[in-house]
C-alpha cells in the first residue's frame, strides 16, 4: 500500500485579502477579487486551495513602446486607458485591470498627480472589476501621484502599487487606510527585505494585515526566473511555517517575461543557434512559463499582457486548483 | 542522504589527514561528501585498502541520494536522471536536470525519422558559456510489428542519442533489444499485464525499465517493489500523465506524493518519474499551436515538480525553448557564483583600431555580451568589470558599476587605452549611459553609449565604428 503523511510543519494559513469593493461593500464594482488563504504549497493535496489564481491586465496612460506580439492586441485602444480597459475585460476576460500611471514620470511627460487622477477615474469609469493603481516608479514622484489616485478612488479597495523602501511608504500606506485601499509591498528578490517592508507597513503604519499584498519581484525565464522562483517559494514556506512576516499573498509582474529577448527578438543573435522560429509565438509562451512558475511556486495575483499568455495561464492554474 | 553533517562522514573515512584527496583534511573531505561535490571514490587509501572495505561499503549506503539514480544510454551522450535528496531546490540543489526525448513512431518512412532525429540531435540554444540541448528519442511501436519496431531502432541507433523504447508488447521490446544490445534503451513499460515478460527483459538485457499504473500508486509501490525484489534496480515510476482536467490535478498530486514519499525514506518509492507531456497531442486540442502550448505548460509543471524524464512531441522552438530554459532554471545549483573572473578578454583577434567595451561580471551578462559578439565576427577588447557577479542594470543601481570600478578594472588589467588602442574611445552598456560623464573624467577616454541590449551591438557597430 502507497502511503503518505500530509505535512505537519504547515500549520499558518496565508491571510486572505478582497481587492474592490462591490455596492455592499460601499463602493461601485460588479465584483470584488478574493485573494489567498492557502494552507499548503499551491494545488498541494494537504489543503484545498480557496481562491483561485486572479489576472490583472496592464492599461496604460500613454501610448508605450510594447512587444509587437502584444501591441498588435491593443494598438487602436492605447490612446484611451477607458477604452483599454474595457477591451481588457470584455474580450480578454480580465479579473482586474492595472492603470499604470507612468506619463507621471518627470523624464516622461511629468504629468500633474491631479491629472493622473483623471485617468484613474476614467478606468473605474469603463469597467466595473476591481482595479490596482501603478505609479511610474519614481520614487520622488509615486507617493503624490498614488495619493491623488487613492482618493479620487475612495471606497473602492484598488491595490496601491507600490510600497517600497526607496520611497516614502508611509504616504502611500496613509492613504490606503485613509481613502480604503490595499497596499502591494514591493521588494526586489530579497526575503529579508521583504520582511523588513511588510513589518514597516504593518507596525510603524498600522497597515492590517488583510490589506498587505507582497510583490517579491518577476525575473523573467532565462533572466533570473531561478532567483525569482527560489525567492517566492521560500516565503511561502517560511509563511505556512509561521514567520507572520510573511503570511501574505503574492502578485507578479509577469510582463516582465516581454523583456527577455527570447521573446521579442525576431531571431537569434547567434548564428550557431539552432532556429528561434515566429517569434509572435514565442512571446506568450515565455509570459506563459514565467507566470505558472511562479503560480507553483505559491504566487496569487498575476500582472499580464498577452491576450494568449492570459487565457492559458488561467487554464492551467484552473486546472490544478481542480 | 542518510546524514546531514560532516561530523558523521568523518567518523567513516580513515581520519590520517593524507591529503591525497586534494583536501587538507579529512574532515574537509568530509564537508565535501555531504554537499555532494565529492565522492568516496576521490579518497585513495578508503577505496585501496582492505581494513576500510567495510566502512566505505556503510558510509556509501549512508550518502546514496534518497531517489535512485538512473542512466540511460551509453558514452557521451548518455543521461542520467534521479539522484535527488530535496524537495526544494533551495535546501540543496536539484541533481540531473530534467531530460527531455522527442518521440519517433516506428511506422514513419526512413527519411522522416532521419531528419527527425537529427532535428533532436542537432538542437542547441546558447546560454552562460554552454548549449542547452535535447536529451534523446522515443521510439513509439505504433505498428506493434517486431520487425518494423526493430529497423526504426535500427536507424535511430545511428544518431547516439539514449532512447526509450514504447510498447507494452514484449515482443515488441525484445525485437528492439536485440538491435540495440549493449545500447542500455530505456523500457517504456511494465504493467500489471506484462510486468512478467518485460521485467524478465530488463534483467537479461540489463536495461532500465520503467513500471507503469494509471493513477493508482498502491499498483505502482507494489510492480516496483516486485522489480526491486527480482534483482532490477534501475526502475522509473510512470503514474500515468492525464492531459487536461480532473486527470491531470491527479497527475500533479501523484508526482508530489511519490516523490514527497521517496525523499523521506520510502525506499521502495524512490525512483526518478516519468512524465508524458506528449499525451497534449491526444486532448482533442483542434489547433497545433494550442496543442503545442498545452504540451509546454505540461511540461512546465512536471518540470518544476518531479518529472525527471519526459516524452515530448513537438519540435517546434516555441515549445523546446521554454522547455529547456525551465529546467536549466529549476536544476541550476543555487550555491554556485554565477560570475566570470573580472579582467579583459580578447573577443576574435582585436587589435589597436578594435573597439573597447566593458560589461559586468555576472555569468549571465558576461556569456550573453560575449557570445552577441563573436558570434557576428566583431573583434573587440572586452573588459568585465568585477561586480561582485551582479548584472548590469542591479550593479548600476546597487554601485557595484561605478566609473571608479570601471577604471580601477582597466588599471588591474593593465589596459591603458591610450597606448593599446589607438582610438581611445570605450563603448559603454546603454543600461550604463548614467555613467558616461563621470567615465569621460575618470578615463580621460571618449565614452560612447552603446545599445541597451548586447544582440544589438552589430548593428550599433556598423553606424558608430569606427568613430569619427
Ligand atoms: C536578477 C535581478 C537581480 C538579482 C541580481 C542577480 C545578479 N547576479 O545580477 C538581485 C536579486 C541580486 C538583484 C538585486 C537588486 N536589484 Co535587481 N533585478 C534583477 C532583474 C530581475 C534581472 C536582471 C538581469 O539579470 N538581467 C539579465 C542580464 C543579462 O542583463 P544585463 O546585465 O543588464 O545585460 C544586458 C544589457 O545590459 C546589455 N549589456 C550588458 N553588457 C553590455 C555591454 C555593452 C558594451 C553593451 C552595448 C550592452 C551590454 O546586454 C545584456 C543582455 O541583454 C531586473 C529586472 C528585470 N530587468 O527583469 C532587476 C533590476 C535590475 N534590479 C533593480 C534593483 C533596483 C535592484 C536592487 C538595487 C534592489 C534593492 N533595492 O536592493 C538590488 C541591487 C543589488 C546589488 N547591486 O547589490 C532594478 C534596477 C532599476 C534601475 N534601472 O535603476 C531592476 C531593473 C528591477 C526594477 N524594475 O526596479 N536584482
Ligand atoms: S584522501 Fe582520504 S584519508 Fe586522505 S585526507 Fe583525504 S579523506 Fe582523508
Amino acid at each position: 500500500k502507497f502511503d503518505v503523511a500530509n505535512i505537519a510543519e504547515w500549520a499558518t494559513e496565508i491571510q486572505e485579502v478582497p481587492i474592490g469593493n462591490t455596492s455592499a461593500d460601499g463602493g461601485s464594482r460588479g465584483k470584488r477579487v478574493m485573494l489567498g488563504g492557502e494552507k499548503a504549497l499551491p494545488f498541494y493535496f494537504d489543503a484545498p486551495m480557496p481562491n483561485r489564481n486572479q489576472v490583472t491586465i496592464d492599461v496604460f496612460d500613454m501610448r508605450i513602446g510594447l512587444a509587437k506580439a502584444v501591441k498588435q492586441n491593443y494598438d487602436e485602444v492605447m490612446d484611451s486607458p477607458g477604452e483599454w480597459a474595457k477591451k481588457n475585460v470584455e474580450k480578454f476576460n480580465a479579473d482586474m485591470i492595472t492603470i499604470h500611471l507612468i506619463s507621471t514620470d518627470p523624464l516622461i511627460k511629468d504629468t500633474p498627480a491631479k491629472e493622473a487622477a483623471k485617468t484613474v477615474e476614467e478606468v473605474l469609469q469603463a469597467v466595473d472589476v476591481p482595479i490596482a493603481i501603478g505609479g511610474s516608479g519614481n520614487p520622488q514622484k509615486d507617493p503624490e501621484v498614488l495619493t491623488r489616485a487613492a482618493e479620487v478612488s475612495e471606497g473602492e479597495r484598488c491595490l496601491l502599487a507600490s510600497a517600497s523602501l526607496n520611497l516614502d511608504y508611509a504616504a502611500i500606506a496613509e492613504a490606503a487606510l485613509k481613502y480604503d485601499h490595499d497596499v502591494l509591498s514591493w521588494t526586489q528578490l530579497d526575503m529579508n527585505a521583504q520582511k523588513e517592508l511588510n513589518r514597516k507597513l504593518m507596525k510603524q503604519c498600522n497597515v492590517p494585515r488583510d490589506r498587505i499584498i507582497m510583490d517579491p519581484t518577476t525575473a523573467a525565464l532565462g533572466y533570473g526566473l531561478d532567483y525569482a522562483y527560489t525567492n517566492m517559494e521560500r516565503i511561502r514556506l517560511a509563511a505556512l511555517m509561521g514567520d507572520d512576516e510573511l503570511t501574505f499573498l503574492m502578485s507578479s509582474g509577469t510582463t516582465n517575461a516581454w523583456g527577455a529577448r527570447e521573446s521579442w527578438m525576431v531571431s537569434s543573435p547567434l548564428k550557431e543557434d539552432s532556429d528561434w522560429g515566429p517569434r509572435e509565438y514565442r512571446g506568450p509562451i515565455w509570459e506563459i512559463v514565467t507566470g505558472l512558475s511562479l503560480a507553483i511556486a505559491g504566487n496569487d495575483l498575476f500582472m499580464m499582457m498577452h491576450p494568449t499568455s492570459v487565457a492559458v495561464l488561467k487554464q492551467i492554474t484552473q486546472t490544478l486548483f481542480g | 542522504m542518510k546524514i546531514n553533517s560532516p561530523l558523521e562522514a568523518y567518523k567513516y573515512l580513515p581520519q590520517t589527514n593524507c591529503g591525497e584527496c586534494g583536501e587538507a583534511t579529512c574532515m574537509a573531505f568530509a564537508s565535501k561528501l555531504i554537499d555532494r561535490s565529492g565522492k568516496t571514490s576521490d579518497c585513495p587509501p578508503l577505496i585501496k585498502e582492505k581494513k576500510f572495505a567495510k566502512k566505505l561499503a556503510e558510509l556509501d549506503r549512508l550518502l546514496a541520494p534518497e531517489i535512485r539514480q538512473v542512466t540511460i544510454g551509453v558514452g557521451e551522450k548518455a543521461v542520467n536522471i534521479g539522484g535527488d535528496d530535496v524537495l526544494y531546490r533551495h535546501k540543496l540543489t536539484f541533481f540531473n536536470k530534467t531530460k527531455m526525448f522527442f518521440d519517433v513512431a516506428d511506422n514513419m518512412d526512413e527519411a522522416a525519422i532521419v531528419e527527425r532525429v537529427n532535428s533532436i540531435a542537432n538542437f542547441r540554444k546558447f546560454y552562460v558559456g554552454r548549449n542547452l540541448l535535447l536529451d534523446g528519442v522515443a521510439i513509439r511501436a505504433v505498428s506493434n510489428d517486431p520487425a518494423k519496431f526493430a529497423a526504426a531502432v535500427k536507424k535511430v541507433a545511428e544518431a547516439g542519442l539514449p532512447m526509450i523504447f514504447c510498447s507494452f508488447n514484449p515482443e515488441v521490446l525484445k525485437a528492439g533489444l536485440e538491435v540495440a544490445k549493449d545500447l542500455n534503451p530505456l523500457l517504456y513499460a511494465a504493467n500489471k499485464d506484462n510486468w512478467k515478460e518485460v521485467g524478465e527483459l530488463a534483467l537479461e538485457y540489463k536495461v532500465p525499465v520503467v513500471v507503469s499504473a494509471f493513477n493508482d500508486l498502491d499498483a505502482l509501490k507494489t510492480l516496483a517493489k516486485t522489480f526491486a525484489e527480482a534483482g532490477i534496480k534501475d526502475i522509473v515510476l510512470d503514474p500515468g500523465t492525464y492531459p487536461t482536467g480532473k486527470g491531470l490535478k491527479e497527475t500533479f498530486t501523484n508526482f508530489l506524493k511519490i516523490r514527497r514519499a521517496g525523499i523521506m525514506g520510502d525506499t521502495e518509492i524512490a525512483y526518478p518519474i516519468i512524465a508524458l507531456p506528449f499525451t497534449a497531442w491526444m486532448a482533442g486540442i483542434s489547433d497545433p499551436v494550442s496543442a503545442s502550448y498545452w504540451e509546454t505548460v505540461m511540461a512546465s509543471v512536471f518540470t518544476i515538480r518531479y518529472g525527471d524524464i519526459m516524452i515530448l512531441h513537438s519540435m517546434e522552438p516555441y515549445s523546446t525553448l521554454p522547455e529547456v530554459h525551465l529546467a536549466e532554471t529549476i536544476y541550476t545549483d543555487p550555491r554556485t557564483p554565477v560570475s566570470v573572473d573580472g579582467g579583459m578578454y580578447k573577443v576574435g583577434s582585436p587589435t589597436a583600431d578594435s573597439p573597447v567595451l566593458f560589461t559586468t561580471n555576472f555569468a549571465l551578462t558576461y556569456y550573453t555580451v560575449e557570445s552577441d559578439i563573436s558570434s557576428n565576427g566583431i573583434d573587440c577588447w572586452l573588459l568585465a568589470v568585477d561586480t561582485d557577479g551582479i548584472g548590469v542594470e542591479a550593479a548600476v543601481a546597487g554601485g557595484q558599476l561605478t566609473a571608479d570600478k570601471v577604471k580601477e578594472a582597466f588599471d588591474k588589467a593593465g589596459f591603458d587605452l591610450k597606448t593599446a588602442v589607438n582610438h581611445n574611445t570605450v563603448v559603454t552598456p546603454g543600461l550604463a549611459a548614467r555613467l558616461q560623464g563621470d567615465l569621460e573624467d575618470k578615463l580621460g577616454a571618449n565614452v560612447k553609449v552603446g545599445p541597451m541590449d548586447s544582440g544589438r551591438i552589430p548593428g550599433w557597430m556598423e553606424k558608430n565604428w569606427p568613430p569619427k
